[in-house]
């Protein structure tokens, strides 16, 4: 698989974009209306970068991560995600890259409930096909990482939103993604697990993960080496510190 | 990758256990959601595999029965006829009915192809042995009267055709009354008493049903009504050493009733003319006798009368069984239906951390084909158990073929593929965006 030879690329060279959106735009029907929610979109994000990316609602951010979650393909344009164009791949071929080469954190965490801390670290591993001694090997190991050791048996409901965000973060790590994307991983939370978390991004990028966060907030921004804003589907502005 | 590896790798044994586990873990998060779903299918599964137990047994009863009688014979037997029976009682004068050698004699002269005919008296007396008695039916017949029913003489001989011509009052009896009569001795050799009469035992039936203890229903002989035990001794020796007159006393009234024969057993050497014979018979009979006192009993015709019983009864308790299954089935598409929408949230997690469209299909597929499992599985223990608690409880004889339980968990396993189908190819339709959107 392609997925191997992704991970073995340097992630460190400015000089290649990880991530290429080449002018996408993304159509919607709605009903008998068209939306253009994004017209025309170019971004590259390089390895081991920390973006955020900010604008009103309904300026299409929520796409914008969609399409780079590969959640949803781009109406038109192009998108490189490592080496592949995935603008035109089919529903499989998604959920393989998906699973492989992108960790999601969201903003209601989405743990699974019937699972257990453990379980749900591993469940990206189990699409992939890893063998459950090896899973349980990584998800344990990740556990460790975001100081969660202790209660890799509870189930989600028995945790806090901090705890269960950090099971979330751990999960998106489980089968080392080429970019983690997060869709406000702190909007849920009070103001001092929402702090906890973002030293937990901190801590990622300072490892050389690629990490791109959706938020409104400014001071969440700050963390970050760039800021993108968009507006009414477009780059506003782009500026890296 | 080719379609094969894609089946290889989404079935393979590692990944089959940690999905079955996921959907058992699922499940149980429901338990009692769970548990009603399945009530349907459990059920069904459990009233099949009872029903079918019931039906087994009694149908199996019945063919033996028949089968004890012969499907190659025609049974004749002299009945009372109803009118007589109020007359003799006021008047108490002798009535004759019944079958006679002369009928017996038109019978054979007149059709074709009957291989024997065996004509029995039959006297119902108490049989003693010292101080011990014993109440049984005397069977007075011929020697070939072996030839047609499937008791076997254990220990000694029957009697003889030399013996027959003789009116020799040699008897064999059957082994329950040998046991009481003789409990300690041998019973060959010695001799029993009949009224004035002394018989010699010679022979010591084993009667094939013994072990069963099966109640002597309609198809008993009609003259030994609750009698335990049968003795046999020539007809000639039961002619002159009782006569055919018979005093019957009961309570107040007093009855004599003159019978020539009380049975003839008419063996057929085709089976496929038994019917037509009986119909002869019936011909000959009726032509002679002014009143009905007699009946014809054809076990071949009972025989696939209660055959086509038993299709009927299969037929009925298939189409119960199938729309329980459906009503089950249906029941637990619904629910996994209000699952699937339920779980929309968990089922767009799923997609986004890589699961492709066959793994949700998959993971509701096994969640349905569990569930309906489970509820096989349950079914088939309370259907084994209902017959048991028939059997100890009703006396009644129930048999659970083996394929019974094989064959309603099956169904219900299908059940769960068939109705599982649809609310796992809903939840795997699902666009991801739509899903993760999903409160």
């Amino acid at each position: 698989m392609t997925q191997t030879a992704a991970i073995a690329e340097p992630r460190t060279t400015d000089a290649k974009p990880i991530v290429r959106v080449e002018n996408v735009t993304k159509v919607y029907q709605m009903g008998a209306v068209l939306v253009e929610a994004l017209r025309g979109v170019t971004l590259h994000f390089h390895p081991g970068e920390y973006s955020t990316i900010m604008g009103p609602s309904g300026c299409g951010k929520s796409t914008l991560l969609n399409v780079l979650g590969c959640l949803d393909r781009p109406t038109s344009g192009r998108y490189f995600l490592g080496e592949d164009d995935v603008s035109t791949l089919d529903d499989d071929e998604l959920s393989s890259i998906r699973g492989a080469r992108i960790g999601f954190i969201f903003q209601s965490y989405n743990l699974i409930q019937q699972l257990s801390v453990l379980e749900n670290i591993e469940v990206p591993l189990y699409y992939q096909g890893a063998p459950a001694w090896k899973s349980r090997e990584i998800a344990l190991e990740l556990a460790e990482r975001v100081g969660l050791v202790e209660r890799v048996g509870h189930k989600p409901f028995e945790l806090s939103g901090g705890q269960q965000q950090r099971v979330a973060i751990a999960r998106a790590l489980a089968n080392d993604p080429l970019i983690l994307l997060a869709d406000e991983p702190t909007g849920n939370l009070d103001s001092k697990s929402g702090e906890e978390i973002l030293e937990l991004f901190g801590a990622l990028h300072r490892q050389g993960k690629t990490l791109i966060m959706v938020t409104h907030s400014d001071e969440v921004s700050e963390r970050a080496q760039r800021v993108i804003r968009l507006r009414d589907g477009q780059v506003e502005v782009d500026e890296r510190k | 990758m080719s379609r094969l590896a894609q089946l290889r790798e989404t079935f393979s044994p590692s990944r089959m256990h940690r999905a079955l586990m996921m959907g058992v873990k699922s499940l149980w998060m429901h338990r009692l959601r769970s548990l009603l779903t399945v009530l349907g299918i459990v059920f069904g599964v459990c009233s099949v595999i009872a029903m079918l137990a019931i039906g087994e047994g009694a149908s199996y009863e019945a063919r033996e029965q028949i089968r004890r009688l012969g499907s190659n014979n025609v049974i004749i037997r002299s009945v009372k006829p109803p009118e007589e029976q109020g007359a003799s009682q006021s008047r108490s004068v002798a009535v004759e009915y019944g079958i006679t050698y002369k009928d017996i004699d038109r019978i054979a002269a007149t059709i074709p192809g009957i291989d024997l005919i065996v004509p029995s008296r039959l006297i119902r007396r108490n049989v003693w042995v010292g101080g011990n008695s014993v109440d049984c039916d005397i069977r007075g017949t011929l020697p070939s009267y072996l030839q047609v029913t499937t008791n076997r003489v254990g220990r000694g001989r029957f009697f003889t055709q030399t013996e027959l011509d003789d009116k020799k009052n040699v008897c064999v009896i059957e082994e329950s009354m040998a046991n009481r009569l003789f409990p300690i001795d041998d019973p060959l050799g010695k001799t029993v008493r009949v009224d004035q009469d002394y018989f010699e035992v010679i022979g010591v039936m084993s009667r094939e049903d013994a072990a069963s203890g099966m109640p002597e229903g309609s198809l008993s002989p009609g003259a030994s009504e609750g009698a335990p035990t049968t003795m046999y001794i020539p007809l000639t020796a039961a002619r002159s050493r009782f006569g055919e007159i018979l005093m019957k006393r009961s309570t107040g009234s007093f009855s004599v009733e003159r019978v020539e024969l009380h049975e003839a057993i008419v063996r057929i050497t085709d089976q496929d003319s038994v019917i037509e014979a009986n119909l002869v018979i019936n011909e000959i009979l009726q032509a002679n006798h002014k009143n009905v006192d007699y009946e014809t009993l054809v076990p071949l015709a009972l025989l696939r009368q209660a055959e086509e019983t038993k299709r009927i009864f299969n037929i009925v308790l298939g189409s119960v069984a199938a729309i329980s299954l459906l009503v089950g089935g249906i029941g637990i598409m619904n629910i996994m239906l209000a699952t699937v929408t339920e779980r929309t949230r968990e089922i767009g997690v799923r997609r986004a951390l890589g699961a492709k469209r066959r793994d949700i299909v998959f993971q509701f597929l096994i969640e349905t084909v569990l569930l309906s499992g489970a509820g096989g599985i349950i079914g088939v223990m309370m259907g084994l158990a209902i017959p048991l608690f028939i059997s100890h409880f009703a006396q009644m004889t129930t048999i659970v073929r083996f394929w019974s339980p094989v064959l309603a968990f099956g169904i219900s396993g299908l059940v769960g593929v068939v109705f599982g189908i649809y609310p796992a190819m809903r939840a795997a339709d699902m666009d991801p965006v739509e899903a993760l959107r999903h409160e």
